[in-house]
Formats: structure tokens, sequence, C-alpha cells
């Protein structure tokens, strides 16, 4: 449980943090929270020659309403995305993510920087920041780049992150009049999710209007469920929502792991977006 | 107990938390000696294989690295292998088991080759460097599979892979099964579980090589067993060495062993003459620290028609690993007299078979063999209810044996005290038994996909390790006595030396309180001290729910005579007779003259001063106990679950837990509650979360926390707890063991609540654990295969 030798910088700009990665070559990482780059390196699975501690850049820590969209800095904690008052509407899903991260420690390092950056596809937000149409930005030494959440998540543990490039800050579009909700299934209260399923649902008198429904840990990388998500517009009843959550099988085959078959897997996201529309919706 | 009892029974915080809540224990891992190196091991990635080579040349340049040995290299220092003290059989076999193996590897995690470094990182990263050639070997790790025809061999030696078969008959079987009315079979499977301490292991030993004495510090529940047995395995006269265990953190069992590491520590410390240091990591314990459990069980029972049950007959199947640890062989054999509970029968028959796997040794975990023994017990009772048409507790009160004294069980063990009815009624009470059966009802009527279950499980357990000459006829290799030094100090304080090793339980706590009471002192005026073969040569240490009803007794029958050597004192002094002087709150009074006294305190002055003493009397106030108990205890109780489980995802929520449980007296009732929490929470965790599993080719799947589902506080409702009270028989203060009893009772009372959740459903047998993806499969099945 002793990881390889590193060497560790601490920048006080981004700047400088850019330039260390820049010049610490390939195995340079940047770390934010810790909590999920120290756990490989502890197990030896990661061996970075370098780590460029983030964590003190208190720029990058933000929850700002930018008009039409939400800014959100990198560093900002699970915890404090927890409570953020500017997460309203649709938006507030962020904070309803947040809410069911871990346990209260992981909750107060964890960051959603680093939460996207890790492209877990068992992790929470990355499947959120999907669902609300978001977007992230990187910085590099050559600029900064907005990189759509539909084209940033490549595959397990893999994203459009170019190395040397840091994450800055995540954005997700404000939309009024519709409900959210995270319907997470787990076997302990600080799990990784089994399933989970992210809605975003605006409806009227009962009637769904639009729908937008992530998945995590159903596939490589976080997953829109496109099918059900067309199902859904126009359903005004229980069963047109059932039916709709059926379509989720057109999603394909979940890998097995040792929580779950694909089977059940394929089964608990159908349930889950039951409970999950239900629940926006009220 | 003496008149003026004070502590005994009442919540005294306990003396141990200050230092634990404030970071000033003393764990092995925060202990540091001057010129102290690190050792760590290279462990083999396959479940079997043979060792072609070992080149260490890459590990010996690394940096900061002071030596490194394989297997071979090191074979000169052990005068014997790791010992195993529990060979059930005359016929059992026994495998060389040697702490860094030389020629073949039977287990993922098995050590082949030791690093020592400067520090613990440069130790870790040059045995990464040591290149091991292995010659791969088929593996075997399952019971069925290593019993088949043809299967690999754990060891080439033995003809196959059964270990041992070991048979226990009260009563004619046969005739019990060719009279009944009824026979019910239930087969279950007790999954493979890996201990959780909080601390892992560590070992320190400090070598002095001029005197040619070793100290070695551990996180061990057994200083005295392993000094005894590493001066064995390393040829070193047991007067030199000198084992502490200082503040260990937690251990269930798995710190109830002679380790591989502790062995190995001391060959280095021998050979380097420099102290050595050795912490296991988290994902590294659990390759290399026993697991428990992993049997496969039948038991049949013959009963009436009435239900009334008339016979008991067990098979089992217990992997033993890879090879054997130290109590392994006799761990399915502490249940093998307890698969009739608290039930009554004409005879009884069990068999257990003890079958060796390219897996982690298993041995002795929370329980032993009792956890194994009440599940099938309480699965089965509830299949014959089902069959005679009896409700859970109309059978168990049918089937329960007699209140009383040293009462007889088909088992052929006597239970010192039995009272089972009124604790069962005490549980129903406390839970609103027919509420929850409203509301059950209710829900199914509705067809709520939140179905209720009600779990029962009303067990008794034997605990209290045990009287020395029960464990002869076991052919268990030790004693079952513990020691106590009682020592009255000249400034009037006292010390309790005790043999028993504390590892979490309290025991300073408790001993205070006995000790206070006794001698009539403050408990702050009382100093436990334990856990450092020095300080306290004699113990025999803690498992098995043994300390209080074995070391305490020791304890409290010292005190005892520390009491009456001072009314000697005393009756001097005071130029009266001992009978005419009376004991009470630490001072002795002339009868009918209470003002003429002699307060314990200035009699421990005056037997140090020894200025006027009887003639005859020794100086000093001091009395030793060795404590051999006539039976073991047997605690008892009942255990109400009621669970939630959602239909549609299978998931399983527990609502309520109640137990009442029946310890006779109880020291410390925040203690015992403390026990029973840690317990109940152990046992659900069988029921729901932890399971480890290996892959075909000995691949540890459940190889670190995030795997292996060890549960948390949040998991947990607020457990409802009670207690009755029927002191045991066993020994003079009435003490029965509490420890293991939460985690003996609760698996099974999850697992019938489940079951009773999907009675209607019809399901067939619900498996352990429970996960939501097995319960889901079972209302899938029990619908057909209809989703
Ligand atoms: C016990 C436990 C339980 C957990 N449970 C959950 C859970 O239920 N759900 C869940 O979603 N997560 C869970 N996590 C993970 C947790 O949320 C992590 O904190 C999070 O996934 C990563 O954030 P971090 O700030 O800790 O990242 P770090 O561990 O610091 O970094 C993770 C990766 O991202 C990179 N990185 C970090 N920040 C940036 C950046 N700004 N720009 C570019 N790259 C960056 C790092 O180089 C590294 O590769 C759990 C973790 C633990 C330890």
């Amino acid at each position: 449980m002793i990881p390889a030798a590193f060497e560790y910088e601490r920048p006080s700009s981004l700047a400088e943090a850019l330039k260390m990665l820049s010049e610490g070559g390939d195995d340079a990482r940047p770390i934010a929270g810790g909590h999920s780059l120290l756990p490989l390196m502890r197990l030896r699975l990661a061996r970075p020659s370098l780590l460029v501690d983030i964590g003190g850049l208190a720029d990058l820590r933000y929850v700002r309403d930018e008009g039409d969209h939400i800014a959100i800095g990198a560093l900002c904690t699970h915890h404090e995305l927890a409570s953020a008052q500017e997460l309203t509407g649709g938006c507030r899903l962020i904070a309803q993510v947040a809410r069911q991260i871990g346990d209260p420690q992981v909750r107060h390092r964890g960051t959603i920087g680093g939460s996207i950056a890790h492209a877990d596809p068992a992790s929470d937000l990355p499947a959120a920041v999907l669902a609300l149409d978001g977007a992230v930005v990187a910085r590099g030494a050559g600029g900064s780049r907005t990189i759509p959440a539909a084209d940033f998540f490549l595959g397990p543990l893999m994203s459009a992150l170019e190395p040397g490039e840091i994450l800055t800050e995540v954005r997700v579009a404000k939309r009024v009049g519709c409900g959210s909700t995270y319907e997470k299934f787990q076997r302990r209260a600080q799990d990784w999710a089994i399933v989970a399923v992210a809605a975003v649902i605006e409806s009227s008198g009962g009637t769904i209007s639009n729908a937008a429904i992530g998945l995590t840990n159903m596939a490589g990388t976080p997953i829109r469920a496109s099918g059900v998500e067309e199902a859904l517009a126009g359903a005004a009843s229980e069963e047109a929502i059932a039916e709709a959550a059926g379509r989720v099988s057109e999603v394909g085959t979940p890998l097995p792991d040792q929580n779950a078959s694909s089977e059940y897997r394929l089964h608990l996201a159908e349930v889950l977006i039951r409970r999950a529309v239900a629940n926006a919706m009220s | 107990m003496a008149a003026g009892q004070k502590y005994v029974g009442g919540g005294v915080p306990r003396k141990e938390d200050p230092q634990l809540l404030t970071g000033q224990a003393t764990f092995v891992e925060n202990l540091t000696v001057p010129g102290m190196v690190h050792a760590a091991l290279v462990r083999s990635p396959y479940g079997a294989a043979r060792i072609k080579k070992v080149d260490l040349s890459a590990a010996l340049a690394a940096p900061d690295v002071v030596a490194a040995f394989s297997g071979e290299d090191l074979a000169d220092e052990w005068a014997a292998g790791l010992p195993m003290a529990w060979p059930v059989t005359d016929d059992i076999r026994i495998p060389d088991h040697w702490p860094v193996a030389k020629d073949v590897v039977r287990y993922v995690g098995d050590a082949v080759a030791v690093v020592v470094a400067t520090s613990r990182a440069a130790a870790a990263d040059a045995a990464e460097l040591v290149d091991v050639d292995y010659e791969e070997l088929p593996t075997v790790v399952d019971i069925e599979g290593a019993m088949a025809p043809g299967a690999p061999r754990v060891h080439e030696s033995f003809e196959n892979n059964e270990c041992y078969t070991w048979t226990h008959s009260t009563g004619d079987i046969d005739a019990a099964f060719a009279k009944a009315d009824v026979v019910v079979k239930g087969e279950y499977t007790q999954p493979r579980l890996i201990p959780n301490a909080m601390e892992p292991r560590a070992v320190l030993v400090q070598p002095s090589p001029a005197a040619g004495d070793f100290t070695m510090w551990s996180t061990t529940q057994i200083p005295h067993i392993a000094k005894i047995l590493l001066s064995m395995i390393l040829g070193i006269s047991e007067s030199k060495m000198r084992v502490i265990a200082p503040d260990v953190g937690g251990g269930f069992g798995s710190k109830l062993n002679v380790y591989a590491e502790e062995a190995l520590c001391i060959a280095l410390a021998r050979r380097l003459g420099l102290p050595v240091k050795w912490v296991a990591g988290r994902s590294e314990g659990y390759l290399a620290t026993i697991h428990g459990r992993d049997q496969l069980q039948e038991i049949e029972l013959a009963a009436t028609s009435e239900g009334k049950i008339l016979g008991y007959r067990v098979k089992i199947r217990a992997n033993m690993g890879a090879y054997l640890q130290l109590v392994a062989p006799g761990v399915p054999l502490l249940g093998g007299f307890l698969y009739c509970g608290s039930y009554g029968g004409e005879a009884y028959h069990f068999e257990c078979t003890g079958v060796f796997t390219n897996t982690t040794p298993t041995d002795a975990y929370r329980g032993a063999g009792r956890p194994e023994a009440t599940y099938a017990i309480e699965r089965a009772i509830e299949l014959l209810a089902r069959k005679v048409g009896l409700d859970s507790i109309e059978i168990r009160k049918l089937n329960y044996l007699p209140q009383g004294e040293m009462v007889p069980s088909p088992g052929g063990l006597e239970f010192d005290s039995t009272n089972y009815a009124p604790n069962l009624d005490r549980a129903l009470e406390l839970l609103g038994h027919d509420a929850v059966r409203a509301e059950q009802a209710e829900r199914r009527a509705q067809g709520s996909t939140k179905v209720l279950g009600l779990g029962f499980s009303t067990f008794v357990e034997m605990c209290g390790l045990a009287p020395s000459q029960v464990l002869a006829s076991l052919n268990y290799g030790a004693g079952g006595w513990d020691a106590a030094t009682v020592r009255m100090l000249p400034t009037g304080k006292a010390e309790v030396v005790t043999g028993t090793s504390p590892h979490g339980q309290g025991h300073v706590t408790c001993w205070s309180q006995i000790a206070a009471d006794a001698l009539g002192l403050d408990i702050d005026d009382i100093e436990v001290l334990h856990g450092d073969t020095h300080v306290a040569p004699h113990g025999m240490n803690t498992y098995g729910s043994r300390s209080l009803s074995v070391g305490g007794i020791a304890v409290y029958e010292a005190c005892g005579r520390v009491v009456e050597k001072a009314k000697t004192i005393a009756a001097h002094l005071l130029e009266v007779s001992p009978e005419d002087l009376a004991f009470e709150n630490g001072s002795f009074s002339v009868k009918g003259v209470p003002d003429r006294t002699k307060a314990i305190q200035e009699l421990a002055y005056a037997a140090w001063t020894a200025h006027s003493l009887p003639e005859g009397t020794e100086p000093g106030l001091e009395a030793n106990c060795v404590w051999d108990p006539p039976n073991f205890t047997y605690p008892f109780g009942s255990h109400l679950c009621v669970v939630e489980v959602d239909t549609e995802t299978g998931d399983v929520d527990i609502l309520r837990y109640v137990a009442v449980d029946d310890c006779g007296t109880v020291i410390n009732p925040v203690i015992v509650e403390g026990q029973v929490h840690g317990g109940v929470a152990q046992g659900i965790a069988a029921a729901l979360y932890e399971e480890a599993t290996y892959a075909e080719d000995g691949t540890l799947e459940t190889s670190s926390m995030i795997n292996y589902l060890v549960p948390s506080a949040a998991e947990f409702p607020s457990f409802e707890l009670d207690r009755t009270l029927t002191p045991s028989t066993s020994n003079p203060l009435g003490v029965k063991g509490i420890g293991e009893a939460g985690t003996i009772a609760s698996t099974p009372a999850v697992i019938n609540a489940v079951a009773d959740a999907l009675a209607h459903l019809d399901v067939g047998e619900v498996p352990i654990p429970a996960t939501p993806e097995r319960v889901w499969r079972l209302i899938q099945n029990a619908k057909g295969g209809a989703a």
C-alpha cells in the first residue's frame, strides 16, 4: 500500500501549474482531491513521476451564474456543490448527484474537475453533466478550449484531455421549468453506483415534453439513453413511462462485474429510469 | 458478590478510551527502535506453482537495501514449521508449512522471498525487483472441486485433498430417523469471509545479540502462546523470548495465530543482528491473514408430525485453505456440538471433513464454528415449521430444552443455564410482534413491491474455552485455564496482572470493576497489566469469548485470596481472631465494634514493611489464581430482524433489529452492548454483504475493500437491545461470554427474515450473502422467469 516514488510540486497559479506539467513530461499528472488518483497509486496501478498539486489554486473554486449557464470551477468539492445556491432549475441535478457521492470525507476532498477528468464510467457527476448537455473547459500551454461533454468521455479512464491540459471549468446551461433527480443503486452507502440514472424532465400537466436521461456505469463511458428520451417525449401515464423505460435495452449490453451481471444491470436501469422520471416530475 | 458492590453492573466509562481517542495508544506500526530495518515480502501471484529460480540480484542492488533472501536461503532458520495445535483426529494430514516457501507455492500470497531495507518504501520498491521464475501448476479453489476425483492435489505428498474426517454422535440416530414422521433437509453454503480488524497486522523484533534474546512486539491476541510456539519454530530457548502485544486494534480471531511474518522477523533479526519490522497493507492482509467460514453444510431433522425434533444428522465439509493454521481443523468442531441449537431430541450425528484448496488458509473467525451451526439449525427449524404447519414461535417453544441448570443437550453437552422461552417472549414484546405481522399482511394484500419479512434466531452458544480436560478429549494442544495476579502496593493501590490479552474488548475496565469491588478500592487505584510476557508471565489469552469467564474469574478469585491474607494481618493487628472480622468497602472491622477497623490500604503497607505480621506470614500482599473452569458457559438469546425487500431490485433493507441476549451477570452493560452491536453488524455483514471469492486460477477476486464489502454504520438501523439474566453455574460470578453472540445469532435472523418476506412467492433457499441480484433472481425464478 505504498506508492512508487514520485516528485511533488505545489504551484501557486494556473500558469505555473501548466508549466510544471509541460516540463514534467508524459508521466506528470495534476492532482486535485486525490481521491481517485491516490488509491490507484497506492495499489501501484498508477505511477506518475510528478504530481502537480492544483488543490491550492483558489481561483478555480467557484460556482458562478453566467446568465445563460452556470460555471463551476474545477476545484469545487462535491460537498460545496451539494449545497451551492446557484444550482437551481435543471442544474440542481449537479447538487443532487454530489450529495450521493461516497461518504463525507470523500465529498470534502473530491472535486468536480477530478471526477470529470478521471472519466470513470462508475462516477456519478459525468452522467449528470452529460444529461445537462454540459461542457468542460480545458486549458493547455497553447490556450483554452471548450469540449462538449458528449465528446469528452472516450472510454474507461479515457477522456479528450491532452497530456499537460488542466480542466478548469464545467459549464451547464441553465434550464427552468423542469425537475431533476438522480437515482443511484449501490450496495453500501459510500459505494460507486452499480447503475445510476440522472433524469431531467420538462413536463406540464402530467405530460412530458422533454426528457434527458444520463446513465452511470452502463457502458465504458457515461451515456445518454436516447431511445428512452425519445419515447418519454409526450408520455402522460405511468404505463407510457414504463414502456419508455423499457427502451433502455437499446443502449447495448453493459459489462458484467462482481456486483452485477449484464442482465441485472439492464433490469436495474429500467426500474431506476421509471423511478427517476416519476421523482423528477413530483 | 461481596457486600458493598458498586462498580460491577455499572456502565463505567472505559479506562482504555482516553488513550485510544486522543491518538496516544501504542500500536506496533507506531513503534520505532534505533537501527530498525523494514521487511517486505514477495508473494506468489499464482494459486499453485513450482519455484524454479529466485533472482535477488536486482533487489540487492536497489537503494537502501540491506538484505534479501529466498525461502531456500532461510531454510536453516527453522527448527520446526509453522504450528498447528489442533490435530483433531489421529490420522489427520498435516502438511509442512514454512514461513517462506522453498519449492512450491500453494496459494496467491504464499511468501517466496523477503527484502530488507532501511525504509518501508525502499523495501516495497526493491521487492518488486525480485525476479521469480515459476512453473504454474493446476489449482483448485473450492471444496467440491477439491474433493472431485482426479482433482489437482494441493499437497503432492497426500493421496487426495482430504485433511481429516471427524465424527461425533449421541443416541441412536438411525432409530430416530426410522421412527420420524417427517424429515426435512437443508443444504447451505457458508461463504468465505475475510476478517477486517481495524488495525492490520504488524511485527517488530528487536534482538539483543550479545544476550541472545529477542523482544517481539506483535499485533497478536495470543502473546503467551506465540512465545512458546515461536521459540520452537526458531529453536530459541523460550526464556530468551519476550512477546509484547501493545495496543492491538481488533482481531476477531485473525490475530489468534502464529504467523509466517512473526517467525520471519525473528529469523531476520537473528541473521542481521538488527531490529526488523514488517507492517501489512490492507490488501496484503487479505492474502496473508487467515480467512473464516467457507463450509458446505447438510442438515437433516427427524421429527414427529407435531413438530417435535427427534434427531439431527449433520454433514459438513470445511475449506482449510492451502495449509493448516493454528487451530483451523478444530474450528468446525466448535460448532459440531451445537447443530441442535437450543432444542431437545434423542439422537445426534455430526460429521466434518476438512479439505485442502489453493486458497489462503482459514481459521477461527468471530464465532468460529458456532455461527455456521446456528445458521444451519435456525434455517432448518424454519423448514420444519413450514412442513408441520407451525409458526416460528410455536416450533421453537415446542422444542426448547427445559429450564434448568446443567441441562443435557442432544449434542452431548450440558448447558450450564437454560431459560429460553421467557427470553423469546421479551424479544417478541420489544418487537411488537403482532403489529409487524399485521403490516406484513397489509403490504402483501396491497401488492406492494416493498414486502416485509420477520426473521427469528434463537440461539445458544458455547464459550469460555474451556475446561482443560475437555480440550484434552478433543486433541487440543493446550489447556483452557487462565491466570491472574493481584498485588496490593505499599501506597494502597493495586496491580491486576492478567493472562488475557485484550485487543478492544475492555478488559482493563472490567477487571478494574471486579477488583475494585472485591478489594473495596476506588477504580482509579487499580492498574491492569497485560500483554507482555515479562510482566504477565502466565496466560492463555483472548479468543472464544473466554476472557471474562476464565481470566476474569481468575482475577476475582485472586482478589478473594488477597482479602483472605489481609484479613489475617488485620486480625493480628487488631488482636482479634479472623472470624471476628467483617470486610466491607475495603475495610475490616471487628464485628460488634464498628470503630475498630483496618483499611486494606493500611494492611498493604503493613504487609510491605513487614514490621508486625502474624507468625509464619510472608511479607507482601499479593495472590495468584490460575482458574480452570469446570464447564463452558452457554449464553443464549433471541434475535429478531425485520427486513423490507424491494421485489423490483432485490434490495434488502433492515428496518429493525431486536436482540435480547442472556450473558448471565453483566459486569459493564455499556461494553456488553458494544459487543452486541459489533457482533450483530458482523453477522449482518455475512448475511447481506461480505463474501470472499476466488477465480479458478486462485486469484482472490475480492482483494480490497472496494469489492470486499464491509458495511458501515450507514447500512444498519439502530439496534434495539435488552437482556434477560440467567447466571452461569460454571463460575462464582455467574458470567458468560458476549463477544461472539451477536455474530452467531444475526446471520440466520436476517436470512430468515428475507425468506419470510418472500414466503408467499415460494422462492427456494435464500443464498448468503443475499445480494440484490441473488434475491432478484430468486423472485424471477419463482415467477417462472417472467420479468
Ligand atoms: C471511498 C471512496 C468512495 C468514493 N465514492 C464515489 C462515488 O460514490 N461516486 C463517485 O463519483 N466518486 C466516488 N469516489 C471518487 C471521488 O469522487 C473522487 O474524488 C473523484 O472521482 C476524483 O476527484 P479528485 O479531485 O479526488 O481527483 P484526483 O484523484 O486528484 O484526480 C483524478 C484524476 O483526474 C486528474 N485530474 C484531477 N483534477 C484535474 C483537473 N482539474 N484537470 C485535469 N486533470 C485532473 C488527475 O490527474 C487524475 O488522473 C470515491 C472515492 C473514494 C476514495
